[in-house]
């Protein structure tokens, strides 16, 4: 892939086709772990994290083991089994290095692996028939189109917070249509790439 | 087990007081992507409920058999095998829906709805009542899956499971089946039933302050 090739799948991932707002993958954290900007920041990047490393180890599972032993109809177990260990792995790694990351990303981590953006994106990248680089790419650039989601949306819940809201809205259905609004906004980019 | 729950209650409360979808807030994405048409909603709404009751039934025989610890990893491989069960099948017999639902099948493992009934409720109960449990969160999650479905695709579209309603002076509202009417949709729906709810509480404590 060339220079421009590669920038043009990004804006495509980050924007156009937006996880959230444009595929619907990754929606419960979305909504669960939105309501402070930080916690919010700290989710993103453990979904990149993540994301990043899932899409280069299911890719390898899936074209040296399962491609080779005709096991391909078993991609969704393969992948899930693959996810599952690495945020375990993850998890360990960052408790040993980088205390301070474990602690900031702590109980975010073991969530993601029923974020079904994570699966969503190694299931893609085998729908695609995507290459290695540019299936370590869609999962990065996804998850960072995520990470621009979860960060906007929290930025939107903190002010509602201080907003005169009717009772039955509050919470989840105000947080629903204000997400809604966010994606007319984001189709706006629709015609880009 | 030292309180009996009745089959009957344990099977109504997954269709409304514990509704998955509105109440409890479970399995938001598949709600969200698929309820472009009445019959997208009813099919995922179906495979989903059959995964449900299957992966109730089966974790539920083996509760006694699987470590603690390894309980998660176990319960995700019990659903799992369901869930490529019903993708191989509807590769087979249904391809249109197969094509229509694409991703999100292969997604239902990761659907919390499945992983939390596992962990809340067939880990700790018998088969038959996981099975009505199962059976009751599967058709509250399919009922608002199909509204969700039904209201987008009459005002996205004019027709419900595919029959003309509105009429042909009718201009479709394309918003409502894109992304942003999906969630739009929801939230508005989720605040009618809060508001219901309310209602139905606040008239319910009435009464029983009247018979008091």
């Amino acid at each position: 892939m060339s220079i421009t090739e590669i920038l043009l799948f990004m804006v495509s991932c980050i924007l156009t086709h937006n996880f959230i707002f444009n595929r619907f993958l990754g929606c419960c954290p979305f909504l669960g772990v939105s309501s402070k900007v930080e916690t919010s920041v700290s989710m993103g990047l453990a979904v990149t994290f993540v994301m990043t490393i899932a899409s280069l180890f299911c890719w390898l599972i899936y074209n040296l083991l399962l491609i080779p032993l005709e096991l391909t109809y078993m991609n969704t177990i393969a992948f899930i089994l693959v996810i599952a260990a690495l945020v375990q792995f993850v998890e360990m790694f960052l408790k040993k290095s980088s205390p301070t990351l474990y602690s900031a990303l702590g109980i975010y981590l073991p969530l993601i692996t029923t974020n079904c953006a994570v699966l969503g994106v190694a299931t893609l990248n085998m729908n695609n028939n995507y290459g290695l680089l540019q299936s370590v790419l869609n999962g990065t650039f996804s998850a960072l189109g995520f990470l621009l989601a979860i960060v906007l949306m929290a930025g939107v819940r903190e002010r509602l917070e201080s907003s005169k809201i009717p009772a039955c809205m509050k919470g989840f259905p105000i947080t629903l249509v204000s997400a809604g609004l966010m994606a007319v906004a984001f189709m706006g980019f629709s015609g880009l790439v | 087990m030292s309180e009996k729950k009745s089959v009957g209650t344990v099977f109504f409360n997954g269709i409304i007081p514990e509704n998955p979808t509105f109440r409890l807030v479970l399995g938001t994405c598949p709600t969200l992507a698929v309820t472009t048409s009445v019959l997208n909603g009813l099919g995922m709404g179906a495979a989903a409920t059959f995964v449900l009751v299957c992966s109730n039934i089966a974790i539920s025989l083996l509760r006694k058999f699987i470590p603690d610890q390894v309980r998660i990893p176990a319960f995700i491989v019990v659903i799992c095998t369901f869930v490529t069960m019903v993708q191989l099948l509807m590769k087979a017999f249904l391809p249109a829906l197969d094509e229509s639902l694409g991703i999100f099948i292969p997604l239902i493992v990761v659907n919390c709805i499945i992983l939390a009934r596992a962990e809340a409720f067939a880990s700790k109960n018998g088969p038959v009542l996981s099975a009505a449990d199962g059976l009751g969160m599967g058709i509250g999650f399919t009922l608002a899956l199909t509204l969700m479905g039904a209201i987008r695709e009459l005002i996205g579209n004019g027709s419900v499971f595919g029959f003309n309603l509105l009429g042909a002076s009718y201009e479709p509202m394309l918003l409502i089946v894109l992304a942003s009417g999906g969630f739009l949709t929801f939230g508005l729906l989720m605040g009618l039933v809060n508001l219901a709810v309310k209602k139905f509480e606040s008239k319910h404590a009435k009464k029983e302050a009247q018979a008091a």
